[in-house]
């Protein structure tokens, strides 16, 4: 299968790779996907008491377009508010990484795992 | 960059010009120049129809697909008057399975094959289920073998042909056939065995080991694509009912036009791979060693799929565990490898042969194919060792799996969304 050029620049260098602390009031962490399905994504959001993301860090069991879809979405949401970051579609992810059809779930993945990081940190916070 | 800079970049996979290490001998294996050679006068000098009988063109052509019959033959132990030649390994086993089912139907309905067997064995008994017959898909144990014990309950008085395969075309294990054909010959069942990667791997002899019928494939064996062979039993006869009408070429089995050049590349690559078997099976031993050592020296969570003594020396069948098989494939790009990952696959389902040894599917996802054959350095392997490990540990830095798995969190023990 031949992979797009922003496919192959996200899986050679993978931005925001990384861990925060899952503890830390200010962060949401959404885990989804399945190791029996072939991918599983960790998505973790850092939020400023104004709402927006400051930071953004992930990490991707799966193929190169599951690594690159959640690579691209932690660049997307960073800067933004959690209400803009919760509006993003898989279709914006597989558009901008040419994704083809058979590849669609991994954006689909990576859009509910910043819904998943969003609704986490929502939760924290309301507790 | 903007999209106009873009279209007049070269796609990537005409930039990485450099040609990857090919590690995907059990998917094909490149034709021998040596049989490229044999086969080439073929063509157009000695071009005649190996079936016309008045004229000279006619004969020199009949001589050389008798030789290369000859060579076929010689590898297995077989007379060459029981070889017959298909297409390939695919129609071998359909003809096998659909020929004699059908011939023995009015006496016999019922087929043994094996979960691990290659799909056209597989889909080929599943035909014939639709048209009545009753088959049994015999499980394996975990090192991919079957238990003769239960082919011995398995097999009843109705039993036409048991089908079993040499060598795993994935996992590479060897199954034991000479058992099996003492059990089927106790039986009374016909003993068919897909050797498309068996031949030129391991010793074979269809006397020794009771075997019916044998397919064979040219591809596999540094001969031609698009050509193979069907051993068919004489003595006690085999007969069955043939899948092309026509002419009545091949003692009316198989009717069609032989194509002399690859009938001559397939005998010649016979006749290599009976003269280097030996020599080369050890030059392989070594190279697999010095892969599968420094990749269980240096990695761990890395589990071998298939048993390791039974196994021909030019397969390994990985797992690494936390890394996605077709992840890993693309940082590998200099590696021609396969994977049992779902993601390779048309149906998006990991691999039903490691599955059935009872492997995970998680792990399933994790596996890679490398495959050793006769071109084959030990610079490659050597090189192919420090990618794979470079590529393992940068791509489990990025897995959450691996991290889970490092803080001590049972990944089993969590309830994931299937999706």
């Amino acid at each position: 299968m031949a992979y797009s050029e922003k496919v192959i620049d996200h899986y050679e260098k993978p931005r925001n790779v990384g861990t925060l602390d899952k503890n830390d009031a200010s962060v949401g962490t959404g885990l989804v996907g399945a190791p029996a399905c072939g991918d599983v994504m960790k998505l973790q959001i850092k939020v400023s008491e104004d709402g927006i993301i400051e930071d953004a860090k992930f990490k991707t069991f799966g193929c190169g377009s599951a690594i690159a879809s959640s690579s691209l979405i932690t660049e997307w949401v960073k800067g933004k508010t959690i209400e803009e970051a919760g509006t993003i579609k898989n279709t914006q992810i597989a558009e901008e990484l040419a994704l083809p059809p058979v590849k669609i779930h991994c954006s689909v993945l990576a859009e509910d795992a910043i819904k998943a990081a969003i609704s986490d940190y929502k939760a924290k916070k309301g507790a | 960059m903007s999209a106009t800079t873009e279209k007049h970049e070269l796609p990537h996979t005409i930039q990485n010009r450099k040609a990857p290490i090919y590690l995907d001998y059990q998917a094909t294996t490149p034709t021998d120049p040596r049989v490229v050679e044999k086969m080439l006068p073929y063509f157009s000098e000695q071009f005649g129809n190996p079936h016309s009988r008045s004229h000279f063109y006619g004969w020199e052509a009949e001589d050389a697909v008798e030789i290369a019959r000859e060579s076929v033959a010689s590898i297995i132990g077989a007379n060459p008057k029981e070889v017959i030649f298909t297409s390939g390994a695919t129609e071998s086993n359909n003809l096998a399975l659909k020929g004699v089912a059908n011939f023995y139907k009015d006496k016999k309905n019922h087929i043994i094959t094996v979960v691990t067997e290659h799909k056209c064995v597989l889909d080929s008994c599943r035909h014939l289920e639709q048209e009545g017959f009753e088959v049994t898909y015999m499980p394996v144990k975990a090192n991919g073998l079957i238990d003769l014990d239960q082919l011995r309950e398995t097999i009843t008085d109705n039993t036409a042909i048991v089908s079993v395969m040499g060598v795993n075309n994935e996992i590479g294990v060897i199954q034991p056939l000479k058992e099996i054909g003492a059990i089927c010959r106790e039986k009374g069942a016909f003993f068919h065995t897909d050797c498309a990667q068996a031949v030129g791997k391991i010793p074979l002899d269809v006397e020794e080991m009771n075997i019916d019928l044998m397919s064979i494939s040219g591809h596999k064996v540094y001969g031609p694509m698009g050509i193979g062979a069907l051993y068919v039993r004489r003595r006690p006869r085999v007969r069955l009912v043939p899948m092309i009408n026509g002419g009545g070429q091949e003692r009316g089995m198989r009717s069609g036009t032989l194509p002399t050049p690859l009938c001559v590349g397939l005998g010649e690559a016979c006749a290599i791979a009976e003269k280097e078997m030996g020599a080369e099976n050890e030059r392989l031993r070594r190279l697999r060693d010095r892969m599968y050592q420094s990749i269980v020296g240096r990695l761990p969570e890395v589990y071998l799929n298939g048993d390791l003594d039974q196994r021909i020396p030019g397969n390994l069948n990985i797992s690494f565990a936390f890394v996605e098989g077709e992840g890993l494939m693309m940082g590998i790009k200099d590696l021609a490898v396969s994977s049992g990952s779902a993601c390779t696959s048309a149906s998006l389902e990991p691999s039903y042969v490691l599955r059935a040894l009872g492997v995970n599917e998680e792990l399933a996802h994790t596996s890679l194919r490398i495959g050793f054959g006769r071109f084959t350095t030990e610079e490659e392997v050597d090189e192919a060792v420090e990618l794979i490990i470079h590529e393992v540990e940068r791509l489990r830095e990025m897995s959450p799996l691996w991290e889970m798995h490092n803080e001590g969190i049972d990944i089993s023990s969590i309830e994931w969304a299937e999706h």
